[in-house]
């Protein structure tokens, strides 16, 4: 048996490093790990939450995210590698074309 | 507190750790190798939840395939050593912001959860019962995933493509 709130204590822990990376990082692999931080500590929330209540569906839902975070990862890396290919660099901030 | 609870927390230190080594890792590859332990303890936590199938499901697409994907993303930019090329200059005002989200979950979870009233009791989590109830239940949002990964993968095509190969 494990306390509900120490799994969402993780799971807010996860969240904020993930959201301290997006803000801090300016490589764009390193943001989309980040970005995969955060999208686990919502998986550990849906798992908890299903574990807690019994219904299967905030599993099923994790199994979606996951579909969802490896669609993601393909097409963000497939855009920085673009991004890579045309401006030699994949530092975010200083990818800002459409910014002014 | 039991055994179980021992673990997990022990698994969510680990977690956190390596987490907190993924974003403030001064080499990329070192950051991505970060990455799998975290990942790894929250497939590890998956289990003790007794998500069975999660868990490998984890191990296998963020540990097998997420991963490697990265790896070969650092492998095919130019990957920079050092604080001042990964990191951009608002490090301070993104400390500000984590720690303000975390400070917030933190309040609105002890509000709304009695720390003693939530148990998660171990139930069934398995590769039968889920994959019954994604068929039985979710048939129509497993088939818009998998619309969604066709298109992905059909996109990641388009996009990395040569122009001048076609």
């Amino acid at each position: 048996m494990i306390r509900l709130p120490i799994v969402l204590f993780f799971s807010a822990a996860l969240f904020s490093i993930g959201v301290y990376g997006v803000l801090a990082r300016r490589n764009g692999v390193l943001v989309l790990m980040s970005i995969e931080l955060m999208l686990n500590a919502v998986n550990i929330n849906l798992v908890a939450f299903s574990q807690a209540l019994g219904s299967l569906a905030g599993q099923v839902f994790a199994l979606f995210v996951i579909a969802v975070a490896a669609a993601e990862v393909g097409i963000g890396l497939a855009i920085v590698i673009l991004i890579y290919r045309n401006r030699e660099t994949i530092n975010i901030d200083e990818v800002n074309l459409l910014k002014w | 507190m039991t055994g179980h609870e021992y673990a997990f927390i022990l698994l969510a230190l680990i977690g956190t750790v390596a987490a907190l080594r993924v974003v403030t890792a001064r080499n990329v590859v070192h950051a991505a190798l970060y990455l799998v332990v975290t990942l790894a303890s929250v497939g590890g936590a998956y289990l003790l939840l007794a998500a069975e199938f999660v868990a490998w499901v984890q191990i296998l697409i963020y540990v097998g395939a997420i991963v490697i994907l990265f790896l070969f993303g650092l492998m095919l930019t130019k990957a920079p050593i050092g604080r001042e090329a990964l990191d951009n200059q608002r490090r301070g005002a993104a400390i500000v912001v984590a720690l303000a989200i975390l400070a917030g979950l933190i309040f609105l979870i002890q509000d709304a959860f009695s720390w003693d009233g939530s148990k998660i009791e171990p139930r069934t989590g398995g590769a039968a019962a889920v994959g019954e109830s994604i068929f039985s239940r979710y048939v129509l949002p497993f088939e818009a995933v998998s619309f969604l990964l066709l298109g992905a993968l059909i996109g990641a095509i388009v996009l990395s493509r040569r122009d001048d190969l076609t």
